[in-house]
């Protein structure tokens, strides 16, 4: 029998620990087969952030580091400038990139770092017990905002690609959702994308991600992906915010 | 005879830095180490290496994370605040076993205290620094010659050992100038090969993880054992020290770094006036020459310890000498150095007691 369909060669065959329904899993089938059809596995260094994909070290088939919370975005500038060769990822959640790595990833953006990144933005923390995120949306629950998020006292969310975009630095911007199959297709190109500009030496490229935590969000599978469709895309909106390739042309 | 050249404290560690072989460097402008970074920018440039003047020394410290994951000598130069800001990363990279090379230049504290020399981060470097159950190889220069060489050893026991390194150095021999024999021959980075944990890409061989976190029941206990185990092959293997005129001394000065030159100095005048003061220089802070100085303490009856703080390396001292002696202290804390004629007086003092 032919086998017709599987796990990319990307991935390990070690079993994930995401919750039923998160978007982690659709978003690491995607980089596990770019690694592959880009044919840059063999030379790919990874960075698994903390948070829920703290994991990722075991997940993705690659070379692979764990750094200190927020700080992938150094630590991949050290592995790039020692290692131009090398492919290098940096994976990061909304606590890991948008609360306590924001200096190391506004910097990174503005050096033109040549490494990509993957931020993973289910608007709360999820390994920890669904805590508010700097992502968290206005009147959003969640276990540190159980009277939903007070913009009063809490303040306003951080949009991750219009606070880049600002800066003259980064060379390609994107906001993707994982929600349906059109979208997953469209995240998968704009990683592509952003794979293939460090290949060739453009810079700093980063795919924010709309992801689902129906745990963090008490919420079904399904009422979780309508909720990224109805609400949370509506706050943060899908779309290209820096391409410096179409700028240029 | 070796090329000799007159030079700044803080930049011959840079020169010792590249005869290491070193072609990575990242941090951030702090007094009074900044002839560092900005001979340093200039230097790496010139060897095709890389220099990167980063946001914060929370991001150098991560930068130098992955360059010495990625298998290749990497180093950064902070001083004492700066330096309180890596104790994060410098636990992650113990933790993962992975081998840095820090300089701290050490300047009064607490906070922002002020640019003069000091010795007050002496628990920080010898007692982990961050959290969890570390220690990092400390070595304590206390010439330019030795800033010029040892980056090198540093590096060298860094790589042996897998884990990080600091050089405690002080505002004072940074900033001042001594000719510097340029007495090895430069590491040509090409030569050293590429580690046993080198991130490179899994072309051809198994992948690889750099990382300092294992959830499995038991598993990081075992890891911690292990990683105490090898710290005590360091301290069997490599407490290095300096005894001066020790053998026939009824009283010793311990002292490092800048107060070990200046003992030198007081004990000189002590023994043109007939008194049989030694000097015990140890030039690893972590792992602090215990052996030696217990032995020593079998026939010293008084040893006086000399630091730029309120007292930190006299705990060393005394659990080194397990109460046998008597232990006197001066200590200048927030920037203050003694002097020769001070520290004879307390000499003075001390062995007219003893008689």
């Amino acid at each position: 029998m032919k086998k017709i369909f599987g796990r990319p060669k990307g991935l390990t065959d070690i079993l994930m620990r995401y919750c039923p329904g998160c978007g982690h899993g659709v978003v690491h089938r995607i980089i596990g087969e770019l690694l592959v059809e880009l044919n840059v596995r063999e030379r790919a260094v990874g960075i698994a952030p903390v948070g829920c994909s703290v994991f990722a070290d075991e997940y993705f088939n690659c070379d692979m580091i764990q750094p200190p919370h927020g700080r992938g975005p150094a630590v991949s500038t050290g592995i790039k400038r020692a290692r131009p060769e090398c492919i290098v990822f940096s994976y990061q959640g909304d606590g890991d990139l948008a609360a306590i790595g924001t200096a190391e990833i506004i910097h990174a953006a503005g050096r033109n770092e040549n490494i990509t990144v993957i931020f993973i933005n289910n608007a709360i923390f999820g390994m920890t017990g669904g805590q508010m995120a700097p992502t968290t949306l206005p009147g959003m629950r969640s276990t540190t905002s159980v009277k939903g998020r007070d913009i009063k006292k809490q303040g306003y969310p951080m949009k991750i690609c219009e606070l880049l975009s600002a800066l003259d630095g980064p060379y390609y911007l994107e906001r993707c959702a994982v929600t349906t199959p059109k979208n997953i297709i469209k995240t998968k190109k704009a990683l592509k994308t952003a794979f293939r500009n460090q290949v060739e030496n453009k810079g700093f490229s980063l795919v924010e991600i709309l992801s689902m935590c129906p745990t963090g969000w008490g919420q079904t599978p399904v009422q979780a992906k309508k909720w990224v469709e109805e609400v949370m895309s509506k706050y943060y909106p899908l779309g290209v915010f820096r391409n410096r390739a179409e700028e240029e042309k | 005879m070796a090329e000799k050249r007159l030079m700044y404290g803080n930049h011959a560690v840079v020169e010792g830095v590249i005869a290491a072989g070193c072609r990575f460097f990242a941090g951030y402008p702090i007094t009074p180490q900044n002839e560092i970074p900005e001979l340093m920018s200039i230097r790496m440039n010139e060897e095709g290496g890389v220099f990167i003047q980063t946001e914060s020394e929370i991001a150098a410290i991560n930068m130098l994370f992955g360059a010495a994951a990625a298998g290749k000598r990497a180093m950064t130069s902070s001083s004492s605040p700066g330096i309180s800001l890596m104790q994060e990363g410098l636990s992650y990279i113990a933790g993962a076993d992975m081998p840095v090379l820090v300089v701290n230049v050490i300047r009064g504290g607490p906070g922002l205290g002020n640019i003069a020399p000091a010795q007050s981060d002496y628990y920080q470097a010898t007692r982990g620094g961050g959290h969890g159950d570390y220690f990092t190889i400390t070595l304590a220069p206390h010439t330019v010659q030795d800033l010029f060489e040892f980056p090198r050893l540093a590096f060298e026991l860094a790589e042996k050992y897998r884990n990080p390194a600091l050089i405690l150095a002080d505002g004072l021999l940074g900033q001042m100038m001594e000719p510097v024999e340029f007495s090895f021959e430069p590491i040509d980075p090409k030569d050293l090969p590429d580690p046993e944990w080198a991130l490179s890409g899994c072309g051809g061989r198994e992948r690889r993880i750099v990382r300092s976190y294992d959830l499995k029941q038991g598993r990081l206990e075992e890891l911690n054992v292990l990683r105490s185990k090898k710290y005590k092959k360091i301290k069997d293997n490599e407490q290095r020290y300096d005894a001066v005129e020790c053998d026939d001394a009824h009283m010793v000065i311990v002292a490092y770094g800048t107060c070990a030159r200046v003992a030198a100095a007081a004990m000189r005048i002590a023994r043109e006036k007939g008194l049989k003061v030694g000097l015990f220089r140890p030039i690893t802070l972590w792992p602090f020459p215990s052996d030696v100085l217990s032995d020593m303490s079998k026939r010293i009856k008084n040893f006086l310890v000399v630091e730029m703080n309120c007292g930190q390396m006299i705990d060393d001292v005394k659990l080194a000498t397990e109460f046998r002696s008597k232990i006197d202290f001066l200590g200048r804390p927030g920037g203050g150095v003694p002097t020769p004629p001070e520290l004879y007086k307390k000499i003075e003092g001390i062995y007219g007691g003893m008689q």
